[in-house]
């Protein structure tokens, strides 16, 4: 096995490296990379080209989400986002930290249940999550500096992920689990997609405590800024 | 019967559009842009019947569309910012309070929706055909979703369907070279798989680890998954390299490890990789851009703590769990 590696097409992986340190265009970085890994490997230009264009076709399912972009949007100009700031705001008790642990429960539920494609970030954090955690926010701490609203932005992207990752491998019957259980079936390794998937869940517990703290801490590290009221005005077009 | 391509030529219409409204106002790097990003949508099943069935030149025209879209994303690299010039905070506002809470409605239909459709597909059938392909239900439910969210959209707020499709190319256009991202990431990701760049990298990790000390290959099988997820931005694909490299034949093989936790805690580990990368640019990039973040990299920023800590955690599960 250690006879015939050819260890050039390693070179594309220091351009995906290189090319995010110095910060260039990611799109173009990777298209590159590829195709110094294609070379490296021998491929041919046409070889190659069918390559890509095949697997660039067969990964069109990552974009799907833009189908939901002019409902977001005509919703978003109607004043959606300015919507979900005043609900929230009308919540007595309803802290930061006690909203993005229950949406990181129920996401996590709902992709242990297999329903991945439910919220995302185009689906329910840039319209719902992100304005209602804002708003839950300056509740506590009074307006929010420019900063800090970033912040309560990239937690909220954050809490959804978290809650995705660590609530899906539980689930059997896509993804993870069914990778698993084909890459063992290929060794001869035979075992039910469910002795795999109860495994997942001790991690999902320690995913779900682990990052509830974190918010929660978050919330308390928020404190109001002398800064704030005129960072707030130009802030307003937010 | 409802299949995915369906769902993917609505897709490649809202691209064109999006390509449309550019060149009517001759930003034409745009218009070629999305010109070029609608074809995988509109075209994309025969591109792959062809190739299957040996007639490559399809898909090597799409190769040439991917290195297009390489060059127009860098010539096209400075990112608006999602920001509607054209409704006032003020208009928002009033709008706001007049619709109230009618305006979540279309919002929360997107989720509700695709429940509905995904635990009721298997009951939806015309004679004896099911009336939606049970291969792809979850992301043809959300397509469907996405439609009839649209249509009360439309009627909640008294919009015409044009202004919904302006709607959506500023947000396009917002999200620019990120939306194309992920698509391109898992294009590498294969192409890194079709040169052998696992191999060389199991190969590698192999020949530095002591590998009569169970725990040494634990932690050399962890810490791979979570670099190989870091570089691929996937643990899917991370996952079967380090399992060829050092999970089955000295893991489960040579310190007989137990395969059940061992593979599921391993995919988890790679999630913790995924949480760090800029390489996983859905989670991690789209988000900064879609929540007009300054940093690029904020989320990830958010995210790190809780990585890490998880990674220990997993890493402890691992060494208690596999080796019973």
């Amino acid at each position: 096995m250690t006879t015939l590696i050819n260890y050039w097409p390693l070179l594309g992986v220091a351009v995906v490296v290189a090319g995010f340190a110095w910060r260039k265009n990611p799109v173009l970085v990777v298209v590159i990379a590829g195709l110094v890994s294609g070379l490296c490997a021998g491929m041919s230009v046409s070889d190659l080209l069918a390559q890509l264009g095949t697997s660039f076709v067969s990964n069109r399912a990552l974009l799907l989400f833009v189908l939901t972009l002019p409902v977001i949007g005509i919703l978003e100009r109607a004043g959606l986002r300015e919507r979900a700031r005043d609900w929230i705001a009308g919540f007595r008790g309803l802290t930061l930290a006690r909203l993005l642990i229950s949406y990181l429960g129920v996401r996590q539920i709902l992709s242990m249940l297999g329903l991945i494609n439910v919220a995302g970030h185009a689906q329910t954090v840039r319209p719902l999550v992100a304005p209602m955690s804002e708003a839950a926010a300056e509740r506590n701490v009074g307006t929010l500096s420019h900063d800090q609203r970033q912040r309560v932005r990239a937690m909220a992207a954050a809490t959804d992920n978290v809650g995705l990752f660590f609530g899906e491998d539980v689930f059997v019957a896509i993804g993870a689990v069914l990778l698993i259980q084909s890459f063992y079936e290929s060794q001869g390794i035979h075992l039910s997609p469910l002795s795999i998937a109860l495994w997942a869940a001790p991690t999902a517990i320690a995913a779900f405590i682990l990052h509830a703290l974190r918010v929660w801490w978050f919330q308390r590290s928020l404190r109001p800024t002398d800064e704030s009221p005129q960072t707030d005005s130009a802030n307003a077009a937010d | 019967m409802l299949r995915i391509e369906h769902i993917y030529w609505l897709v490649g219409a809202l691209l064109l559009g999006g390509a449309w409204f550019n060149a009517r106002e001759r930003h034409w790097t745009m218009a070629c842009f999305w010109a070029i990003l609608a074809c995988p949508f509109l075209f994309g099943g025969s591109i792959l019947t062809l190739a299957d069935s040996g007639n490559r030149l399809p898909a090597q025209a799409m190769g040439v569309g991917v290195l297009a879209l390489g060059f127009l994303a860098a010539r096209h690299s400075g990112l608006r910012g999602a920001n509607d010039e054209s409704s006032s905070v003020d208009a928002r506002q009033a709008s706001a309070s007049r619709l109230g809470n009618r305006l979540f409605g279309p919002a929360l239909l997107i989720p509700l929706v695709t429940l509905l459709i995904v635990l009721t597909a298997g009951y939806l059938h015309w004679g004896n055909t099911a009336l939606i392909d049970a291969r792809q239900t979850t992301l043809i439910a959300l397509g469907i979703a996405c439609v009839v969210a649209l249509l009360a959209a439309l009627r909640v707020t008294r919009s015409t369907f044009s202004q919904s499709m302006r709607e959506g190319r500023r947000l396009l256009d917002a999200l620019g070279w990120a939306a194309l991202l992920p698509m391109v990431l898992a294009t590498l990701g294969s192409v890194f798989a079709a040169t052998g760049v696992g191999d060389a990298i199991s190969a590698l990790v192999s020949a530095a680890i002591p590998v009569d000390n169970r725990y040494a290959c634990l932690l050399a099988f962890a810490f791979g998954m979570v670099v190989f997820t870091i570089i691929m931005g996937n643990a899917f694909a991370a996952f079967p390299v380090m399992m060829a490299g050092i999970g089955l034949p000295l893991l489960i093989n040579g310190h007989h490890a137990e395969a059940a936790s061992l593979g599921a805690l391993g995919m988890l580990t790679g999630y913790c990789g995924t949480l760090l990368t800029p390489m996983a640019a859905n989670f991690n990039i789209v988000p900064a851009v879609l929540l007009e973040l300054d940093d690029q990299y904020a989320v990830i920023r958010a995210q790190f703590a809780t990585a890490l800590a998880l990674l220990v955690v997993n890493i402890g599960l691992m060494a208690v769990l596999v080796f019973r």
